[in-house]
């Protein structure tokens, strides 16, 4: 082997499409996107080109002070829509703070997404509703997480038989990325992972930076690598090629389902934007290394796979623009009409159910807001 | 009319610097427009703007500071004046009926300051229970009026906006600019640096891709301390003795190897100069090629390795200044040689020195590269050795990184050309008839002219140039 660190050998990346959009067959992977016709890769396109025009609404509105802070995505679409759509509805997952793409697979609204990032709430959806976690923003805590919400399912699940598994089984996907790579709690749920053989698929985009630390000083080997050492399989994937993306997924979930146990996943892509809109990337890297991904969009590749091949036309491309102009005018004026949380509602969080003490300072509470001449329904006080 | 105020584009920023307006007033505006761009402490932004209409006032001038919730740009919404298309009744209704609509509409989130009714006290009555509210939830929170069709034609045109200014943007900002223009430095880095109050520009980088580092900025800071302080004690008062006020260093080391090499120099080889402009826009193309290919990682790499290379290649092709002047005692005699060791000027803690790379014509681009790299770095921690800095063949000094033009060199003494490399700036140059922005450098020489003739000079003065304005002849 005479693979250097920093540039794994071709065949190890696993690709299905080539950054020219041309389709590359691979024995092992083609049969798990066999049924993917022109309809769904159509679909793959439009979540990926309106996850980006939604993530250019976001930056808007956090420059324009609506948004304490916004978790640009750009670049990283094809590994979160490939990845999204490979889980099923049972399945649970754990985003980090950027995973809007995911979300969107996932049933969640585009401006729920921006509720945590407008300081009025520290959610914005029900996680239960679409089996999607609540962003998190403190680094890999959503990793022990995973793995503990696995073993719960192993539980759950003891004594299905095999066949019910792979019909009715759930699988957990822990998102992280190669920032992330270096904290503790990351080791501990891979370990715990593979001790206890549990259903759970590390999903790590790898996108280059950690805030301004490059990947060579987070990693000496392609983080799959570390999955060796856990026991567990780690598969390195294209990550702007949304079909490869998507068959490794499916491959690592249906895996997961039938009590194989965990995967690591790198899915190799680039952060074309800033880390955060706190960030600016142009102190740190060099624009050419920028340039060089340009050419590796996920975008522009499932376009030119879709137009090669006929499989989309013109009126397509423009209608999926305006529908993504749509959204993001609904999008600003949904964010802009958000209420404010009013104080009532932290009643309602302390404990699980009704507490007599709670219940005391709620009703003192409504009484002192009612004394108040210009008393309007809460929720609505500015 | 509607104000935009500065909001905090960062994580608890207090100010930014007006960089730039992008409009005027009169201007029209669309949402998302970019409107001005703005410096924080951490970055360079593009502000867009929140309002559609027509702009009437900049509240700050371009290069001002402003705290953050301060106004910015004021503008005439097209939502709060009646819509110029006529069968559009409900926003002619809503701008005469209730015409602060638009500034009841949520304010920035962030950095606008405390919002105004959040301090207001409120009057308290005595009735103790809840009355329902006049006004529905919800009203004050809407959006700005905008009818459907109108909001759509503006996103749409904002979309369009947005993407063409991407691409003016990575049209007008190649690798090169980005590369000549920007020092690298981590943000902590610079953190540093501005406190320190030292200009990163001034700063040479060590860091394994040349990024400047904490050290880097801590030595800057001490070596220009050290020559500051002693300013304002540099003028001693009148009327002390003449001898009291005259400071005598005797001339040694260095400062007298060098003086003694100058005069020699310039008073035994009569020297002839010549410069030439040079559209140096490849070389720096090339350069940031190099530096992002996996062969030159953690290698610094600078257009002075090009022109190195070039110095190289030309002596080839024109021998005459890769020589010596020798008086033998059968009289004088020009020696040519056939191998050449580069010297570079290098200005070092104990003076200037002038190593030179020994049998520089053997070396492949990289190894040049690190053999630059090496001699710099050698020079700068002061263990340049007497070996290194004899048997030189040609010299480059690097005057450009002080940000100088050009300059007459002086021959170092047993050799018969300098080439003086100027700084890189961009400049208007005609290309094609038409005047565009180019990299731009000077290139000096200096010969000695009892061996190298006029005609000589130029030509080997030529030939560096060529492969500064096209490094791709190296490969013939």
């Amino acid at each position: 082997m005479t693979n250097t660190v920093h540039e794994p050998s071709e065949q190890a990346l696993i690709q299905l499409l080539t950054p020219e959009g041309e389709r590359r067959s691979h024995a092992e992977y083609d049969s798990y996107i066999q049924d993917i016709d022109a309809e769904m890769l159509r679909g793959f396109y439009r979540d990926m080109a309106l996850t980006r025009r939604f993530d250019q609404e976001a930056t808007a509105l956090q420059r324009q002070g609506q948004l304490a802070l916004w978790v640009p995505l750009r670049g990283q679409e094809a590994a979160q829509i490939g990845s999204g759509r490979a889980t099923r509805p049972n399945d649970y997952i754990f985003p980090t703070y950027r995973e809007h793409g995911v979300a969107l697979t996932r049933n969640v609204d585009f401006p729920q997404m921006l509720r945590i990032f407008r300081g009025i709430s520290n959610g914005g959806w029900d996680p239960r509703e679409n089996n999607f976690h609540m962003y998190t923003m403190v680094l890999a805590a959503q990793m022990p997480h995973a793995t503990g919400y696995a073993m719960g399912v192993q539980r759950d699940q003891a004594g299905w038989d095999a066949e019910r598994l792979e019909k009715d089984g759930t699988a957990v996907v822990a998102y992280f990325g190669d920032g992330s790579s270096t904290e503790g709690e990351v080791h501990e749920s891979m370990v715990f992972a593979a001790s206890f053989n549990s259903p759970v698929v590390f999903f790590c985009q790898n996108n280059q930076w950690a805030i301004s630390v490059p990947f060579h000083v987070q990693s000496k080997v392609p983080l799959a690598e570390r999955a060796a050492g856990y026991g567990f399989p780690g598969i390195r994937v294209d990550g702007n090629d949304v079909l490869a993306v998507l068959a490794v997924t499916r491959w690592a979930l249906e895996r997961a389902r039938r009590g194989e146990g965990p995967v690591l996943i790198e899915a190799v892509t680039y952060r074309m934007s800033a880390h955060t809109t706190a960030d600016d990337p142009t102190k740190y890297r060099m624009s050419a290394d920028e340039e060089a991904w340009l050419e590796r969009d996920p975008l522009l590749r499932l376009e030119k796979h879709l137009k090669d091949n006929q499989l989309a036309d013109e009126v397509f491309f423009k209608q999926v623009a305006v529908d993504g102009d749509e959204m993001a005018t609904r999008v600003r004026e949904e964010a802009l009409a958000f209420p404010d949380p009013s104080l009532a509602q932290s009643f309602a969080n302390v404990y699980a159910e009704a507490h007599p003490l709670i219940q005391e300072e709620l009703k003192w509470h409504l009484e002192y807001e009612a004394g108040f001449a210009d008393t309007t329904e809460e929720g609505a006080t500015r | 009319m509607s104000t935009f105020n500065l909001p905090d584009v960062g994580e608890g920023l207090t100010e930014a610097e007006i960089v730039g307006w992008k409009v005027k007033p009169g201007d029209t505006v669309v949402v998302n427009q970019v409107f001005v761009e703005i410096e924080t402490a951490k970055s360079l932004v593009e502000l867009p703007s929140p309002y559609a209409g027509v702009v009437k006032e900049l509240h700050a001038a371009e290069g001002e500071t402003l705290a953050v919730g301060s106004p910015l740009f004021s503008v005439d919404e097209v939502g709060s004046r009646p819509a110029p298309m006529a069968n559009v009744p409900e926003v002619a209704d809503i701008a005469e009926a209730d015409t602060p609509v638009a500034s009841e509409e949520p304010g920035p989130l962030v950095g606008s300051g405390p919002k105004a009714d959040a301090v207001k006290r409120r009057a308290r009555t005595n009735r103790p229970a809840p009355t329902r509210p006049a006004k529905a939830p919800g009203v004050q929170g809407s959006a700005p009026a905008i009818p459907a069709a109108l909001a759509d034609t503006i996103s749409r045109r904002a979309a369009e906006l947005g993407h063409a200014s991407t691409r003016l943007t990575a049209a007008a900002k190649p690798a090169v600019a980005a590369f000549v223009d920007r020092v690298l430095a981590k943000p902590p880095v610079r953190k540093v640096a501005k406190e320190l109050g030292v200009d990163l520009a001034q700063v040479t980088g060590t860091g394994g891709q040349g990024e400047i580092t904490r050290d880097d900025v801590f030595s800057y800071k001490a070596q220009r301390e050290a020559e500051r302080d002693a300013a304002p004690m540099f003028w001693s008062a009148k009327g002390q003795e003449v001898d009291g006020r005259v400071v005598r260093t005797p001339v040694r080391g260095i400062r007298k190897a060098t003086a003694k090499a100058m005069v020699e120099s310039a008073f035994t080889a009569p020297h002839v100069s010549i410069f030439v402009d040079v559209d140096a826009s490849r070389t720096m193309e090339y350069v940031a090629r190099l530096k992002k290919s996996r062969d030159f990682e953690g290698i610094k790499v600078s257009p002075l390795l090009v022109l190195a290379k070039a110095v190289i290649w030309a002596a080839a092709r024109n021998p005459s200044v890769n020589a010596s002047w020798v008086e033998t005692e059968n009289g004088a005699e020009i020696q040519v040689k056939h191998f050449m060791n580069l010297g570079i000027a290098a200005a070092t803690p104990r003076g200037l020195l002038v190593p030179n790379i020994k049998e520089a014509q053997d070396l492949s681009m990289r190894e040049l590269a690190i053999a630059l790299n090496d001699l710099a770095e050698t020079a700068r921690a002061g263990k340049t050795s007497p070996a290194d800095m004899t048997g030189g063949t040609l010299t480059v000094t690097n005057i450009g990184v002080l940000g100088i033009d050009t300059g007459t060199p002086i021959i170092n003494p047993g050799e018969v050309a300098i080439v003086a490399f100027g700084t890189i700036r961009q400049k208007p140059w005609v290309v094609d008839g038409q005047v565009v922005p180019r990299w731009i450098t000077t290139l000096g020489g200096s010969f000695d002219h009892r061996v190298v003739d006029g005609d000589l000079s130029a030509r080997f003065m030529a030939d560096v140039a060529s492969i500064m304005q096209e490094p791709a002849l190296l490969l013939d």
